[in-house]
């Protein structure tokens, strides 16, 4: 059972397309990493699958996931970190599905928001404003929403980023935990050793697939070639696209 | 003495105890909403807004007279129009908020000024820009405290996704769709809070009473609770104290609210416990951790 179904899906912004032609899909509780150069859709994708991008061709099957089994980790989320909000009402933010609008946050949902900011590693910080923290606890506090989304499917995009070797070490391991509890874990990442001892499965896109299978077989340097060359301006003269169905993957 | 300077003008005279009234319903429900004007980074759009109902104003005025229902039921009409055609285009084009609401409040101003100098005197005009808190009639009071009710209501039921769409709006749509309503809800709130203060104050002092106390709010917590409580005291003590300023000297009301506010809002800036000037100057020393 595919908890994602890509068939031919294209994505781009002003008619351009960031991610071209992609078909194939994704086993239900599959952990995947998506590789590629800057400019290669990767984001691009990751914003197609959660919804907030239309494609512009082809469509994205969440295989009966609604827009609230995804938790999306953004890359450089548009966080305003001088609002006056402390870290544990943040995190509680992550109960939404549960809380909606007016739903209260009971004795049960804070011991909840508790063991959420315990298991990122933040005891001590639940008060603290977030305009407080450093990047890689702020990175954590998002760890820690994305955790309390409790979401069975779970997108992020260039999750360690800037992030110490302690930090990304303490991440990883969520994220295995989440793979282990048989979540589907989307990650788009550029430190190929981890890809290659963590991930099962790898995605290399160049604006259109390159590669897409098991992590061993993917990724070969001559793949990882390929999506170097990749030409990343948009040809502004380009003409509209005529293909309708390069199929890259069989499922 | 004492009493006679600052309780005495409200036991005395009917007209300033209704003021009192209107200025406390006031501060109650603009100051909570200027909290979230500026925490958004939306304090000129406050002041664009104020400016924007203008027209609607006017046309009420020139359909009835100096009757401060039609004045207000015209400058709800416009400032929603407004409010509301500058959010959806900025909602569909991507055109930044404040650049789609500069064009409409722009628009609105020239006609409300050209509405109001065709047929009426300056003296209507200075009413119109600067309010007259002091000739407050029991039907305009009850209007005020009805706009004020309602706006409380209404801001406890879209608190939530306010909050969260101000803090991570993405995180906001990629859960919900309340965020679009939200935003839309609380801009109509804006309308009819400046609405409200423009009975007492004016069109161009309207939003003084909502964006000052939160700018003080600002100096004394970081804390949202405690913020808007700082705002909602502000706003009602400079209120009081205004009316007591207007009532023992010649200073007309509205500017007199705005003044007390003003000042409360430099010693905020100079003494604030958070991030006041004083505090930079003389931080005392670092901690051990």
């Amino acid at each position: 059972m595919a908890a994602l179904h890509f068939h031919n899906v294209t994505l781009g912004y002003d008619r351009h397309p960031a991610v071209h032609h992609l078909s194939g899909e994704i086993a239900r509780g599959a952990l995947v990493a998506v590789i590629g150069p800057n400019g290669a859709g990767k984001s691009t994708l990751l914003r197609g699958i959660v919804g907030i991008l239309r494609p512009l061709d082809g469509s994205i099957h969440l295989g009966g996931l609604d827009a609230r089994d995804i938790a999306y980790l953004p890359q450089s989320a548009e966080i305003d970190r001088s609002f006056p909000i402390s870290v544990f009402d943040f995190v509680g933010t992550g109960l939404w599905r549960e809380a909606g609008l007016f739903g209260g946050i009971g004795k049960a949902a804070r011991a909840k928001i508790l063991r959420a900011v315990a298991s990122v590693g933040l005891n001590g910080f639940e008060n603290r404003p977030i305009g407080t923290l450093s990047g890689g606890q702020m990175q954590r506090v998002l760890f820690a929403r994305v955790l309390l989304q409790d979401a069975r499917l779970i997108v992020l995009d260039e999750p360690f980023n800037a992030i110490d070797s302690k930090t990304t070490a303490d991440l990883l391991a969520l994220v295995k935990h989440w793979h282990g509890e048989g979540r589907t874990v989307l990650a788009a990442l550029h430190d190929m050793e981890m890809v290659r001892t963590h991930f099962t499965e790898t995605l290399v896109l160049a604006r259109g697939p390159v590669a897409w299978g098991p992590t061993a077989e993917v990724l070969t340097p001559e793949n990882l070639m390929v999506a170097m060359r990749m030409c990343e301006a948009f040809d502004d003269t380009a003409a509209a696209c005529a293909a309708d169905d390069t199929s890259s993957r069989a499922a | 003495m004492v009493y006679d300077a600052l309780i005495g003008p409200f036991t005395e005279f009917e007209f300033m105890r209704r003021a009192l009234a209107a200025v406390i319903a006031l501060a109650l429900a603009g100051a909570p909403i200027g909290v979230f004007l500026m925490l958004r980074r939306m304090s000129l759009v406050g002041d664009a807004m104020a400016h924007a109902i203008l027209p609607g104003a006017a046309v009420g005025f020139l359909l009835s007279g100096l009757n401060l229902f039609a004045m207000t039921a015209g400058g709800l009409i416009a400032g929603f129009a407004v409010a509301i055609l500058a959010g959806v285009v900025a909602r569909s084009t991507g055109l930044k908020e404040d650049a789609s609401l500069a064009t409409f409040y722009l628009a609105s101003l020239a006609l409300g000024v050209t509405i109001v100098s065709i047929k009426g005197t300056n003296i209507d005009l200075l009413h119109v820009l600067f309010g007259n808190i002091l000739a407050m009639d029991d039907q305009t009071l009850l209007v005020v405290a009805f706009n004020a009710t309602v706006t409380l209501l209404v801001l406890a039921v879209i608190y939530r996704p306010l909050v969260i769409e101000s803090v991570d709006p993405l995180f906001l749509r990629t859960v919900s769709r309340a965020g679009g309503p939200a935003h839309l809800a609380f801009l109509a709130l804006v309308v009819i809070n400046l609405v409200n203060g423009f009975q007492a104050l004016g069109t161009l002092l309207a939003v003084g009473l909502m964006i000052l106390p939160a700018g003080i709010a600002r100096f004394w917590s970081r804390d949202l609770t405690a913020m808007i409580c700082i705002a909602v005291v502000a706003a009602a003590i400079s209120g009081y104290a205004g009316l007591v300023l207007s009532f023992q000297t010649r200073i007309p009301s509205g500017p007199a609210i705005i003044l007390v506010a003003t000042v409360l809002y430099i010693v905020s800036v100079l003494f604030g416990r958070v991030g006041g000037i004083v505090r930079q100057l003389f931080p005392g020393r670092h901690l051990e951790a």
